[in-house]
């Protein structure tokens, strides 16, 4: 099944994907599966074990099923302090 | 606030006022600062960049964990965003507690959490005019 779905990308990946967000049309089922599909379209290079994703603003899972109309925010790996 | 992203100079003497209590005998502080070098390479700035709401959200559970855990009566995290230079505060927390002990490890806790779950990212302006983001494999297209 086929499910739009908007990507917003923060830090490194803002700058590798040249651009803040997009809609995307995708077969993924999950957010780890859309991170893999859209870490090939921009060349992401961070494993999502050290990666974060949060949908419609709350952290999730990677496993967690998207739903049409879903936000998905990927997070590169966190460097605070 | 228990724990606050600000674009603000961070005021560690009036943030530690806000951890005064009359049953505390004991506080610790702790500081994270933009230093001149990292990883062997000289650095001139720092640039923070954080997801506002999530950060506060995780931040203010890590907080609340440390209260949990750790016999503290006041803790308080602050990490400011923005362009920052040597030298500047970068992070800030303090505890109070009654004794040191649980102040020393809830301190310790606070910062240790925080840096690898709250969406806070660094990116480093280097002597050579060259950036990199800290801990990040992605490497802008073209760089």
């Amino acid at each position: 099944m086929t499910i739009e779905v908007t990507a917003r990308y923060f830090a490194a990946f803002r700058e590798r994907a040249a651009r803040d967000s997009e809609s995307v049309r995708t077969q993924a089922r999950t957010a780890a599966e859309l991170y893999g599909e859209l870490a090939r379209r921009h060349g992401f290079a961070d494993s999502i074990a050290r990666c974060k994703v949060a949908i419609n603003d709350e952290l999730a899972d990677w496993n967690t099923a998207l739903s049409p109309g879903d936000e998905v925010l990927f997070f590169p790996p966190v460097a605070g302090g | 606030m228990s724990f606050k992203i600000t674009s603000a100079v961070i005021d560690p003497v009036g943030l530690k006022r806000g951890l005064e209590r009359s049953t505390a005998g004991a506080c610790v502080t702790f500081e994270g600062w933009v230093r001149n070098h990292n990883d062997g390479e000289a650095v001139q700035a720092l640039e923070y960049e954080a997801h506002l709401a999530i950060a506060e959200k995780e931040g203010a559970r890590i907080v609340a964990e440390a209260l949990e855990k750790f016999a503290v009566t006041a803790v308080h995290c602050e990490h400011r965003v923005g362009r920052l230079e040597i030298g500047d505060c970068a992070v800030w927390v303090g505890v109070s507690a009654d004794h040191r002990g649980p102040a020393f490890d809830a301190c310790r806790y606070v910062i240790d959490e925080t840096k690898v779950r709250v969406p806070i990212w660094k990116k480093e302006h280097y002597a050579s005019g060259a950036t990199g983001w800290v801990s990040c494999a992605t490497k802008a297209a073209g760089g």
